[in-house]
């Protein structure tokens, strides 16, 4: 996994609440059996005016011009700025292999839906939440100022504006470590297989109907 | 002793590590393994040379982008028309091959959707932990049991050390009481509670759902209801085992026998949460004042009783949420205060994860049996959850009253709940549907998903508009 360390990035706005992970990638591009290239797709069905198909070049499609990202100002954007409850519904990964894809390392929002929250952190992807006055505050000072950047310091917790005001966040001492150091969960979790060997063993003599195999 | 939940018991039971930070590791005792988030776990694990933990805890289907229609399922895989989902398929095919693992093939009787083969196969047991690449895992929570949605990189890594790195959820409660009315059936109260608490409700939360209506309610019921849990914000929904869970797990292939039997069900008693256990949050609903919900909006939590009209932006006082009401009507070509009645449907779907088990099959035959589908319905489809719903629904005669009302009897997978394969919605069509997301595009780009009940979906293909199940005849 890649690191995250500093990002100073150009920001992006998402400005509805709900936003589900249908709406970050239809599902018409997980018939993929990779990880990669769904970054074209990303918010598909708000970016184009037609309907996007799987395996299909989207250099020529009709483009929503009404839709932000498509603005000249966004481009190159890595930060979106979104409302609450972001990521809700299915458990797809391919919504933050999408956002990464297409150039995005860090999400803010007032809230996550919990499975997309888990599924950024496993993609070098930092999802970040702040109090839902500061977004609203961040989405008014985005919208006055074109270009508008934002930092954010993983190590510091603190994400910072271009007026010097900083903000900072919370995240889980075990997901800023692996973030920090681009970590393998599974990596970290077989060095525990001895404790996972002796639960195993423990477990079976206690519920030995667990461990029947399905054949 | 201190007094637990149900989920505390659960965690507990099933704690292998924990760090200072509270981050931990959880033995998970069934991985169910589908062909569209699976593809890159197994990539992942071939890349770095790994081999499943315990390849016999895991069981595979594919049901996303199987077709339904028997023409094209007469081929088994070959047969799959479009040529993307067929590479889909045949790479679970593939990847099972490869690493050993169990699966239910396209064309085997005993294939279906995730969520529906689990339980009924008994490779779901209650006291389980059950993951799947599908944010509906948490059907299985009906039992019993812990069941999360997970991501792909969460596939490989179970598959890899046969544990998740999760941290505890906080405990919430949601109780309804009292006698649902008739024709309020599990789809409607799970529906109300998710316009009660709303989408991000429950996130954060492991929710128990109890209370008398869900001692009341049946197995296939609580599924229907666990099932929608993550519609509610929450990853995993349960529902505490009774002699209920205990009689619909008994004799199932892969339900223990004999001695182990009575040995599980003893230790299954102890899956209730104790008499004054801490939960962080308790919502009360009054069952009797459910009525049948349909939505209007896309999101489920914008949803109303079939006797209301679509709400009107103009009375919502957040401006973030009526925005998004407004985006809505116009994305759904609603107007604020028309009747639900009102409502015309082109599609009509019943099936996925949430409603496709012979229960709800009988449902919607019920309502529809000895009378037309309405001519201006352009297709009323009815697919079953799995192979063994079917060949259930098949030897009771529903598959013909169906077939007589004009309505097509289908073969087993998640068809139209998300439009993966051939079965999907027109831009601006209506749908009564059975299934859980009413999202922009979910059924088809530009569809229009109303959610709803068996027996009112089935109503709404013979008037061909929304009706109050509970009067129509």
């Amino acid at each position: 996994m890649k690191s995250f360390t500093l990002l100073d990035g150009l920001v992006a706005p998402m400005d509805r609440a709900n936003v589900d992970t249908d709406m970050i990638i239809p599902k018409q591009f997980l018939k993929s059996i990779k990880r990669t290239g769904f970054g074209k797709n990303l918010f598909d069905e708000l970016r184009y005016l037609d309907e996007g198909k799987p395996d299909q070049s989207c250099e020529g499609r009709p483009l929503n011009m009404e839709f932000p990202l498509n603005f000249p100002r966004y481009q190159g954007a890595s930060i979106l700025l979104a409302r609450e409850n972001f990521g809700c519904g299915s458990s797809r990964e391919h919504a933050p292999w999408a956002l990464d894809d297409y150039g995005f390392r860090s999400v803010i929002a007032p809230s996550f839906a919990d499975i997309f929250f888990n599924n950024c952190f496993k993609n070098g992807l930092l999802p970040i939440v702040l109090d839902e006055k500061i977004v609203d505050q961040l989405f008014q000072e985005m919208y006055a100022n074109e270009g508008y950047h934002l930092t954010i310091d993983l190590a510091e917790q603190k994400v910072t504006t271009p007026g010097g005001e900083s903000f900072s966040f919370e995240i889980d001492a075990f997901r800023k470590h692996c973030l920090l150091n681009g970590l393998d969960d599974i990596g970290l979790t077989l060095e525990h297989a001895d404790k996972i060997r002796a639960y195993e063993a423990r477990r079976r003599e206690e519920a030995p109907w667990l461990f029947d195999a399905v054949k | 002793m201190v007094a637990k939940t149900l989920y505390d018991k659960l965690w507990d039971a099933h704690l292998v590590h924990e760090s200072d930070d509270g981050s931990a590791l959880i033995y998970i005792d069934r991985h169910i393994v589908h062909e569209v988030t699976s593809p890159q776990a197994f990539e992942g694990l071939r890349m770095a040379g790994r081999k499943p933990w315990r390849v016999d805890s895991i069981l595979a289907t594919p049901d996303h982008n199987v077709p339904t229609t028997q023409k094209e399922r007469a081929y088994g895989v070959s047969g799959i028309q479009d040529p993307v989902s067929l590479i889909q398929v045949q790479t679970l095919d593939d990847n099972c091959d490869e690493f050993g693992i169990l699966e239910f093939k396209i064309n085997d009787d005993r294939q279906g959707i995730v969520h529906v083969i689990g339980p009924e196969t008994g490779a779901c047991l209650p006291g389980m932990t059950v993951v799947c690449g599908d944010s509906h895992t948490a059907t299985n929570g009906a039992l019993g049991a812990l069941a999360h949605g997970i991501g792909t990189s969460e596939v490989e890594h179970v598959m890899a050390t046969q544990c998740l790195v999760a941290k505890k959820m906080k405990n919430m409660l949601i109780k309804v009481d009292g006698k649902l009315g008739l024709g309020v059936t599990p789809k409607d109260v799970v529906l109300a509670i998710i316009a009660k608490i709303g989408t991000a409700g429950g996130t954060g939360y492991a929710v128990e759902f109890g209370g008398q209506v869900f001692r009341d309610m049946s197995m296939e019921g609580r599924m229907t209801v666990c099932n929608m849990a993550i519609e509610a914000g929450a990853r995993a929904g349960m529902v505490a085992v009774d002699q209920t869970t205990i009689d619909y797990v008994k004799g199932r292939p892969y339900a223990p026998k004999g001695e182990l039997w009575e040995k599980a069900v003893a230790s299954w008693r102890e899956l209730v949460s104790d008499e004054g256990a801490h939960f962080d949050a308790v919502v009360e609903i009054d069952g009797s004042q459910i009525k049948p919900q349909v939505s209007w909006g896309t999101s489920p939590e914008m949803v109303v009783s079939v006797e209301d009209v679509v709400p009107d932006p103009a009375n919502e006082t957040d401006p973030v949420k009526r925005k998004d009401m407004i985006r809505a009507l116009e994305y759904m070509g609603l107007k604020a205060n028309q009747p639900i009645t009102s409502i015309h449907v082109d599609r009509v779907f019943i099936g996925s994860c949430t409603n496709s088990r012979i229960e709800d099959i009988r449902a919607a035959a019920q309502v529809v049996k000895g009378k037309k589908k309405a001519a201006s319905v352009k297709e009323a489809i009815v697919v079953p959850g799995s192979g063994a719903v079917k060949a259930q629904a098949e030897a009771e005669g529903l598959h013909e009253i169906f077939i007589e009302a004009g309505l097509e009897w289908r073969e087993p997978g998640c068809s139209m709940c998300l439009a993966m394969n051939a079965d999907k919605l027109g831009a601006g069509e209506h749908c009564a549907s059975t299934s859980n997301r009413n999202f922009e595009g979910r059924q088809g780009y530009g569809g229009r998903t109303h959610l709803v009940s068996p027996a009112m979906a089935a109503a709404a293909a013979i008037a061909g508009h929304f009706v109050d199940v509970r009067t129509f005849n």
